[in-house]
Parts: C-alpha cells; structure tokens; sequence
C-alpha cells in the first residue's frame, strides 16, 4: 500500500426526514475529523442531509460474495417466518 | 479608450448614499477572492479539497452578488450588478490586497484565506446586528457560510503547521509573504472611519481582540509561533492594487468586454 495515500473513508448520511443513516459514498482523508468536513464537502451540497457518520473502510467486514448462495438463498423458500399468518383480532388496532 | 466615453465623469461624481463605497468594498472583495478560490477547481491537492475550495468560492459568489445587488440600488444610477463587476477597471476596485494575492501552493491559498476569513466571520458578525437592514440581512445568511470557512481554514493552518516537515516549511514561508496584508483588512480608510463615526459599520478596533485570540489560538495549535511587528501594506481599498490584480481582471471580465451584453 501507498504510505502517501490517504485512508478510504465510507460515508453515511440521515436525511432531515430519515431516521437511518445511509450509505452514500466513500472518500479519502487523513484522519476522522477530516472525513467528516471532506464528507460535508463532498456528500451534502444539495441538502442531502443534517447528520453524517464515517467509518474507516477497512473496519468494515462484509460477506463473501462467492457465498451468496448458501448464505442467502435458503430463506428464499421459508415464507413461514413472516408474521403475516396469525389473524389479527378487531379489538387491535394499529397494526 | 474610456476618455472618450461620458461613464467615468459620471461614475466619479460624489455618491448620495455614503454606503454605496462600502458596500461595493465588500462585494469586490469576496468577488476576487471568489475568483482565486475558483482558479484551484480541477488543480485540487485532492478530490475532496478541490470540491471544499469550490464550494467556498461559490459561497462569496453569492455573496458578492448580494452586495453588488445592493450597491447598484444604494447608487442608483441604473448601473446593475454585473455593470459594476464587470465593467470596472483595476483602479476602481476596493478590495484590500490580501485577496487579490495568488494561490501559489495549496499553503499559500490556506495562509490567505485563514486571515481572510478570521477578519470576515467577525465583521458579518458585527454587520448583522447594524441598523441598515439590507447590509444585515445579507451579513446574517452569510455568517453560517464564513463560519465553515474560517473552521476549514483554521483545521488547515493546524494540519500543515503540525504536520510534515515540508507542510511546515511550506506553511512559514506562505505566512513570511502573506501577513503583511493583513493589517490593511481592519486598518478604516477615510470612508469606512466615517461610517464608523455614523454606526453604520463596525468599529474594526473591537473586532480585533476576537481575532487575535482565534489567530493566537491557531497557531498556538500548529505550533507557529505569531508574526510580531509586521508591515501593513496598504493600497487595495484606495485602489492601489498589485499587478496581479490587473491579470486577473483580464480574465474574469473576458466575456463581457469581448461580448458586451451578453448573457447565458
């Protein structure tokens, strides 16, 4: 790796209405605090948002994609896990 | 070639509405320097960086159009915002010195937008609680863009002068040619000390104390010791400019002189 190089940072981002932060991109900077303004900068110059969180990316641990399918694939035919099969009492409401 | 023209007699006659040279002093001056952050827009150290000089070029962008909106109006004499950007020649500008500077390196450009923004963060401030309503207006939606800025600016002074052994030396020899224009941002001409007289801007003597303690704090962080003692140049806000300023005229004013009234 390139000492010179600046980390990569991933960005995420809460809108004004949203209530989770989104993944919107990554950047370079040499430190957190520079990751933030840099994501101000970069991510948030249309409004896109009122809270940004930044993590380095090589914190970030993600699933294999060559074990997609026997990660994935066998909840394709559990439907039974979804709570849609219990009838719902009139008495309850908001649901 | 202007001689032969009847607008300069009539732009030299005394203005009514003493705030209209302020004004245009200020538009000027975010104006240029708008211009010089906006000469780094694809020469960026960085991607990200380059994107936060744009930004803050396009932030005294507007700014600037605020001001000339308004100084147009304080004059009066039909003239519009882009007149007065555009059709004035280097003498007539009144920007201080320090923004007209050149970016040099990416240190030079931080050194000088670092004085810049420590005197403009504190003069919206005061702008903003003065009796002329438009002059605070403008200063009040202005002041959440110069506070980014002077925090970028300061975050920068911090990391090249605590930084590398090139950043530092870099930094020391941006601040050895920059601070000498310093002193012209809070030294009133005639005209400014007569508003001042009148409450219509603030007193530069009581902006001061805010600013040196956020410069002693800065560059107490990137272990810089303060300029002591330095030269104030003074020139630009009388309109005695650098040559630079000339050449980047040149360029800015390029469309409109090459195709008077033209428009997008």
């Amino acid at each position: 790796m390139n000492n010179s190089e600046w980390p990569l940072w991933e960005v995420f981002i809460r809108s004004k209405q949203g209530l989770d932060h989104k993944h919107v991109g990554s950047l370079h900077a040499a430190d957190a605090a520079m990751a933030v303004q840099n994501a101000r900068d970069v991510y948030t110059r249309r409004l896109e948002g009122v809270s940004i969180w930044v993590v380095e990316s090589k914190h970030i641990h993600a699933s294999n994609p060559d074990e997609a399918a026997e990660f994935f694939d066998p909840a394709a035919d559990k439907v039974y896990r979804h709570p849609t099969f219990y009838d719902v009492p009139d008495s309850i409401k908001h649901m | 070639m202007s001689a032969t023209q009847p607008e300069p007699a009539v732009a030299a006659a005394p203005t009514a509405n003493p705030l209209f040279p302020f004004v245009l002093q200020l538009a000027d001056t975010s104006l240029i320097l708008a211009h010089r952050l906006s000469e780094w827009c694809g020469h960026g150290p960085v991607l990200e960086q380059d994107l936060a000089l744009a930004n803050i070029a396009l932030d005294l962008l507007g700014e600037a159009r605020s001001y000339y909106q308004y100084a147009a109006e304080l004059e009066g004499r039909g003239r519009t915002e882009d007149d007065l950007a555009y059709l004035r020649s280097a003498v007539e500008y009144r920007n201080p010195l320090l923004v007209e500077q050149p970016n040099g390196d990416f240190a030079y450009t931080i050194v000088r937008q670092f004085l810049f923004d420590n005197f403009h963060y504190q003069l919206l401030k005061g702008l903003k609680d003065g009796p002329d309503t438009q002059l605070a207006a403008i200063a009040e939606k202005s002041l959440k863009e110069a506070a980014y800025h002077l925090k970028w600016s300061s975050e920068w002074m911090i990391r090249l002068g605590d930084g590398t052994p090139e950043s530092r030396q870099r930094l020391d020899k941006a601040i050895a040619t920059l601070w000498r224009f310093s002193g012209e941002l809070t030294t009133p001409t005639a005209a400014e000390t007569n508003l001042q007289e009148l409450g219509l801007v603030p007193d530069y003597a009581a902006l001061l104390p805010a600013m040196q303690a956020h410069t002693a704090h800065v560059l107490a962080e990137a272990t810089v010791p303060v300029p002591e003692g330095v030269f104030a140049q003074q020139g630009g806000k009388s309109g005695r400019h650098s040559e630079h300023l000339g050449y980047l005229l040149t360029e800015l004013q390029y469309m409109q002189r090459t195709y008077p009234g033209l428009t997008w």
